[in-house]
Formats: structure tokens, C-alpha cells, sequence
């Protein structure tokens, strides 16, 4: 029986003790192990190299993905920035120009340090991911939709166009999670989460994810979290998984609230744009939907104004003004200063993300409450 | 504007929702015994954490606010709350109860209560006349459930209220099975609302915990008199993790709901495996107009029962996606056998005129994809 996604995610093997059959397994807080037999070591041994509670959600990830390995970090970045580090000196990585701000430091001032090129380009554009293919090319890294402006790249082609040079794709996920878009089936081999958004779900844990296609590469990644250490603890790891089992409902009902809000937003006068893939007009609307099952509950706006962006950040009472996203509660964050802070203005700037830019990561209030919030946080 | 949310907001948002010195939209987790004072005579409003903890505060407040009561308290799990709420009597106090109620209530009231002098009727309060004819000179309360467990049986909540006022009884309604996103009590009437907090307000098998809400200040002292003596307080990480299952409450039991409807109906027509299927949702339900009347949903728990006893062990041993365990409310799917798990301390005679024989069958319906669940039950009947 093949199971569907929402039942995947109470029931997939993993779900219960085997030893004593409870329904929330166990949290192993263990760093060491006792060995019986020095000569027929057993499973765990030292936690950094494996521990059960974090094994349990770096398999489920892997059965979500559809991937054959998966891999639980300490937080989106230390995800990130340890899949970067399968890569040496030398090498070169072709990224979306308009990456998650964090991915773009670390790759743009840290990994450069150690001699791995990175250029940053407008993936949407798959000539332009094409002609920047060079001899000491050896991936592809891609975010989509992209973060805040929702950009959408054509992953299937990404795909291909990789094969046809042997390059590894990286796709960060973070924004649809597994249940909307499964990018291995779209013939990505690694997936790079910030769990502390949709999956871990309650704005409470620090989280990130990997999943990876092929036991090669999987031993490569493997092979760095466990020498690097960026593990994520028991407990967290348990977090994870408690709120994964609510992924769907919380999404389907994010999602829903979203759809509503970007199209009232769109009619409001003091608004110039809105930026969000469910909406029919916004670019690269028909690929989104070709690739995944859904718009996801972030989106984007404009305002015709500084000003009005300003009072609205003020003004609103149901939104919390923060960074970060994916949460039940509904987060409010301005780009220009907060996610994208790390880019200069002028590369900002170049890509649309200037100071009248307000994403919103719609929560599990009742969506009539927002709207009565975002109105009197927009009128002032 | 606050004044006005819906349920489904204050579920995520809570009392106070995020943290006054940081920000953090996580309420924190003081694990912290106790309090150190600003000097001599001086308190922070926090001394100790069995009278007070700021994190179990935040949860006690939200269930209040939730349940539209006065003030609400964390126990350590559904029948320790239950013990506190039965400090309020005295030897020779009669108490008039729901006879379809769950086990652990009985076995508590039999065995322990009754020997300090406690007296207790039990009665079908979905019939006001079996209620008004057990009241006696020394009745102080009526405790109900409603739907009862596992007859899914429905009082008229607003009716029995006015009967208790008129005679200045104190009603008390185990709201578990609804929960306060589903049916308020104290709108309706009720004194106390009790809750065991493990089930649907958790919401994820993971956690144990109780609750009591009550609508005025006098009855609010009396208990946080008793918590703060007997002690019974539910942790400070347990009360965070009360307060994350219930951020996701409203959208829990929607779902759950919807998949119950659809699981209930499928179940009515399986005719050559099924004697009868319990669930309030139903539109044949005998009790389906004062359910509509008094509460907003129908929540998300059936019972039924099979033709032949042999039934029950091929399902039980068969099912996949179910999980054959006790208790309810989580967002995975359980199945139990109430005659031996959940009420194999009331004795057979009182199970046999409830209803509750070695055919009946009671489901936790969770937020599984409900084809699954319904092809799970089919291959299991089936096989």
C-alpha cells in the first residue's frame, strides 16, 4: 500500500520504541555508549557519529525526500555550510544570485577563503546557468521559490543540464518541505533544509536537514558530519519529529490563509506588488505548479512606500516582527535589514529587495483576524 | 482588537505568547525550583514552583482563557487533577455522576473516595429525571462527561446546570473528549471543567497532564489552595510542551473531525462485519440535535461494535496504520478494546447495561489520510 503523504508522516517505521513500543520514541540525551563486545563494536558508539534519536528523523527525512540518505545538523546553515564541504579547493559552484542571505555569506567570504568560486547567477534563466558552466564546475545550487522575491527556477532542467556535465545539484527546500515539492524526483541529488521553519514548525528549535540521492555522495556528506560535528542534540532532534507529525495540517491551513491574504493585498492601494508563486500573474507561476503541489504560506509585498512599510512593521498586533519563517505564529520580517542584511545594497538593490519590501510568514491565526490586523497595521 | 479573537487565534497566541524580556515567541522554560527575592519582603510574584512557575502559568492562563473560565490549573496528569478537584468534598457528600464515565474515574471514586466517606450515584445523565431522582439532601455536585466514553452517550449540558443552580449543586464537566475548541461548559453553566491535558489538548502522545478550570474567584482560591498544598503540579517542560501541542489544537481537530465523519459513515456500511457504530457526528445519532445545540464540533472519537467476537482479535492484531494502544486524542490513530484496557475497573454487570461487551471496539480517529485509515480497518476486517 502506498501510503499518502499525511499518513507518511504519523507512519513510516519509525514512529514508534521498538523496544518498548511507545508512541514518541525515546529521546537518547547520551553522548557515549557502552560497548559489550570490544571485538563486534555495536551500532552507536560516540553520539556525534550517530545517535538513535537523531537517527530516527535523519530516516525520516530521507523517506519524506524520497532520498537514500539523510543527515540532521544543528542548524539550516551548519546543513548548508557542511554539504559545501564536500567540495575542495579549486572547485566552482554555480548559485541563485538571490539565495537565502546566510547561504550567500558563507559561500561568498568563507568558502572563497578556501579557494571554492562561487557565482552567483539568475537561475531562472537556464542559458545563463549554461554559459557560466566552466571546466572546474562542480555544482549547481539553487533555491526555489526564492527568498523574498519568490523567483522560480525550472528544477527538472537544472536537472538535466547538470547530468549532461556531471555536476551535483544542491536545491534548498526549506520554503515548500517535502510534502509540496520533492526535488529527487526531480532528479536533484541533495536536499538542504532549515528545519527551523516548516518541518520543525513552532519557532522553538533550531534545525537543518539534509537529504541525499546515491550512497556516494550520502558517504561523502556523512563523512563531514560526522569529522565537522554540527550535529543536532537528542531533544532537538526530538522537536523535529514532534512537529513533523503536524506538517500537513499546519501547511494546508497556512497555505490556505496565504492564498487569501496575497490576492487581498494585491487590491489594497497602498500596495505596488505582491510577490507570491499561487498567485496566476507571478512569474514563473506555471513551472511552480509543474513541479510542486502547492504555493507554500510566504509570500512577499511592496508597498508604494518607505513609509508604509514602516507602519506597518509598527503597527501590526498579530505579527511578530522577526526573522525566520515557517512558524504557527504569523512572523512579519523586512529583508532589507533582516534576511538579506548580509548583502550589499547595491547587489539588494539589483535584485529588487529594497526597504518597501515586507515578507510575511502566514501562521495558524484565524485568517479573518490577520486581515483585520494587516488592515489597520496598513491604514495606521 | 485582542478582546475579540477566534479560538483558532488564541490557540497559537495563548496569554501572554511570547516572552516580555526577549521576545522570543517561544515561551521560555523555567526550570527553576525556586526564586531568589529582591531582599526582605520582596517577591518577584514568584517564590516556588509548586505554587507558582512562570511556564505553567502561561499554560494555566491559556486553558482558562480557552475555556472562558476565571482561572485555570496544570496537574501532573488528568486523574491528579481529579484528586484535587475531590479535596473539595467532605466525608458524607454525595456526588451524582455519569455512569458511562471513564475507568480510572470509577476506580478512583470506588476505591478511594468512597472510603473517605465520599458517596457517589451513578446515573444516565443524558435523561434529567435520572438526575433529579438521585439527588439527595446531601448532593454537592454533579460530575458528567459528555460525550461519555466510550457510549458516546450526550448530556444536555445547560439543562443539568439549571437543575444543579436550582439546588445549589456545583456541576463539573470532563471536557476531553471536545476540548474547549469544540465546547465551552462554562458557557453553558458549569462550576469546574476538568480535562485530562494527555489527549487532545497535548495532542501528540508524548506528554501527561490535567486540568481544571473554574468560572469564579472563590472556587479559584479554594483550588489553588489545594495545588499549592497537595502538590500534584505538572513540570515546567511538560507544561511547554502542553503549551506547543496546543498551538496546533484548532487545526488538529478539524482534521480529526473531518477524517472521523468520513471513517463513522464508512463504518455504518460495513453491515455484514458491524453491529453499530457510535459517533456523535452522525445525523442518527439519538443525541445529534443537543450536540449541535451545545457544542461547535463533534470531535473525533467512535465506537463500534462488531457482529461476532472473533472480529475483535482479527482487527486488533491485523491493523497496520492503527496502533492497538490506549488512550485518545493524538494525532496518531488508536484502537482500544474498552472491556479490558480502558474500563476493566467497572465492574461486568454496569459494562453490560452501558453497553460495553466484548464486541465493542473504541477508535481514536488521528490526521492520517483518512483512505488510509479506512483501507487499514478494511484489510483488517477483510483478511
Amino acid at each position: 500500500m502506498e501510503k499518502k503523504f499525511g499518513t507518511k508522516l504519523i507512519n513510516n517505521g519509525n514512529d514508534k520504541c521498538k523496544l518498548t513500543g511507545a508512541l514518541s520514541i525515546p529521546i537518547y540525551q547520551a553522548s557515549t555508549y557502552h560497548q559489550e563486545d570490544i571485538d563486534d563494536p555495536s551500532e552507536f558508539d560516540y553520539s556525534r557519529s550517530g545517535n538513535p534519536t537523531r537517527k530516527v528523523i535523519e530516516e525520516t527525512i530521507a523517506y519524506l525526500e524520497g532520498a537514500d540518505r539523510g543527515f540532521a545538523f544543528s542548524s539550516g546553515m551548519a546543513a548548508t555550510a557542511s554539504v559545501l564541504s564536500i567540495f575542495s579547493a579549486g572547485d566552482h559552484i554555480i548559485a541563485s544570485q538571490d539565495i537565502y542571505g546566510g547561504t550567500f555569506r558563507v559561500s561568498g567570504s568563507i568558502f572563497s577563503r578556501f579557494n571554492i568560486d562561487v557565482s552567483f547567477i539568475d537561475t531562472t534563466d537556464i542559458d545563463a546557468i549554461r554559459k557560466e558552466i566552466k571546466s572546474n564546475t562542480k555544482a549547481i545550487f539553487i533555491e526555489t521559490p526564492s527568498n523574498p522575491l519568490f523567483k522560480i527556477t525550472d528544477i527538472k532542467k537544472v536537472a538535466e543540464l547538470a547530468k549532461e556535465h556531471d555536476l551535483i545539484t544542491i536545491i534548498d527546500n526549506t520554503f515548500m518541505t517535502p510534502y509540496l515539492q520533492r526535488p529527487i524526483e526531480l532528479g536533484i541529488d541533495i536536499i538542504v533544509h532549515s528545519a527551523t521553519k516548516f518541518i520543525g514548525g513552532h519557532s522553538d528549535v533550531l534545525g537543518g536537514l539534509v537529504a541525499v540521492k546515491g550512497e556516494n555522495l550520502a558517504n561523502r556528506v556523512y563523512s563531514i558530519q560526522n569529522s565537522f560535528g554540527a550535529v543536532l542534540g537528542p531533544l532537538d532532534s526530538w522537536l523535529l519529529l514532534r512537529g513533523l507529525k503536524t506538517l500537513k495540517v499546519r501547511l494546508d491551513y497556512q497555505q490556505s490563509s496565504t492564498i487569501k491574504l496575497a490576492r487581498w493585498f494585491r487590491e489594497q492601494p497602498e500596495i505596488k506588488q505582491v510577490y507570491y508563486p499561487g498567485l496566476e500573474n507571478h512569474q514563473g507561476h506555471a513551472v511552480h505548479l509543474s513541479q510542486a503541489d502547492g504555493p507554500g504560506a510566504v509570500f512577499s509585498f511592496e508597498t508604494v512606500d518607505t513609509k508604509t512599510a514602516r507602519r506597518f512593521l509598527k503597527n501590526t498586533l498579530l505579527a511578530a516582527v522577526a526573522v525566520s519563517l515557517g512558524g504557527v505564529e504569523t512572523i512579519a520580517s523586512y529583508p532589507y535589514k533582516m534576511s538579506h542584511g548580509a548583502m550589499p545594497k547595491e547587489t539588494k538593490e539589483n535584485l529588487g529587495i529594497n526597504d518597501r519590501i515586507i515578507r510575511v510568514s502566514v501562521g495558524l491565526e484565524d485568517c479573518e483576524d490577520l486581515l483585520e490586523d494587516f488592515k489597520n497595521a496598513l491604514r495606521g | 482588537m485582542k478582546k475579540h479573537l477566534h479560538k483558532d487565534t488564541v490557540v497559537v497566541h495563548g496569554s501572554k505568547g511570547s516572552d516580555p524580556y526577549t521576545g522570543s515567541v517561544s515561551f521560555p522554560i523555567y526550570q527553576s525550583a525556586t526564586f531568589k527575592h529582591p531582599g526582605l519582603n520582596q517577591t518577584t510574584g514568584y517564590d516556588y514552583s509548586r505554587e507558582l512557575n512562570p511556564t505553567r502559568e502561561e499554560l494555566e492562563k491559556t486553558i482558562a482563557k480557552l475555556e472562558n473560565g476565571f482561572a485555570g490549573f496544570a496537574f501532573s496528569s488528568g486523574m491528579a487533577a481529579e484528586t484535587a478537584l475531590m479535596e473539595l468534598f467532605i466525608p458524607g457528600d454525595h456526588l451524582i455522576v455519569s455512569d458511562d464515565i471513564y475507568g480510572g474515574t470509577y476506580r478512583f471514586f470506588e476505591e478511594i473516595c468512597a472510603k473517605r466517606g465520599l458517596e457517589f450515584s451513578y446515573v444516565d445523565t443524558c435523561y434529567l429525571d435520572n438526575i433529579k431522582s438521585a439527588f439527595k439532601i446531601n448532593t454537592k455536585a454533579i460530575y458528567i462527561e459528555t460525550p461519555t466514553n466510550p457510549m458516546m452517550k450526550v448530556a444536555d449540558i445547560n439543562k443539568i446546570c439549571s437543575f444543579a443552580k436550582s439546588k445549589k449543586l456545583m456541576t463539573i464537566v470532563d471536557n476531553t473528549f471536545l476540548t474547549p475548541y469544540f465546547q465551552r461548559p462554562i458557557n453553558l453553566g458549569a462550576d469546574i471543567v476538568l480535562h485530562s491535558g494527555t489527549k487532545y489538548l497535548g495532542g501528540h502522545n508524548d506528554t501527561l497532564a490535567g486540568f481544571l478550570v473554574v468560572n469564579d474567584k472563590e472556587l479559584a482560591q479554594r483550588l489553588f489552595f489545594i495545588q499549592k498544598s497537595t502538590g500534584a503540579v505538572l513540570g515546567p517542560f511538560d507544561s511547554w510542551l502542553m503549551l506547543r501541542g496546543i498551538k496546533t489544537l484548532a487545526i488538529r481537530m478539524d482534521k480529526q473531525e473531518k477524517n472521523a465523519l468520513q471513517i463513522a459513515k464508512w463504518l455504518q456500511s460495513q453491515k455484514c462485519y458491524l453491529d453499530k457504530v457510535y459517533y456523535v457526528g452522525l445525523p442518527e445519532h439519538e443525541r445529534y440535535e443537543i450536540s449541535k445545540k451545545q457544542a461547535s464540533g463533534f470531535g473525533a472519537m467512535i465506537s463500534f461494535k462488531v457482529k461476532d467476537v472473533e472480529y475483535v482479535e482479527k482487527i486488533l492484531d491485523r491493523v497496520k496504520v492503527i496502533s492497538y494502544a490506549e488512550s485518545l486524542g493524538g494525532v496518531e490513530s488508536l484502537i482500544t478494546y474498552p472491556i479490558l484496557q480502558t474500563h476493566a475497573a467497572i465492574p461486568k454487570p454496569i459494562l453490560e447495561r452501558l453497553g460495553v461487551n466484548d464486541r465493542l471496539l473504541r477508535l481514536s480517529v488521528g490526521i492520517e489520510n483518512p483512505e488510509d485509515l479506512i483501507n487499514d480497518l478494511k484489510q483488517a476486517m477483510e483478511g
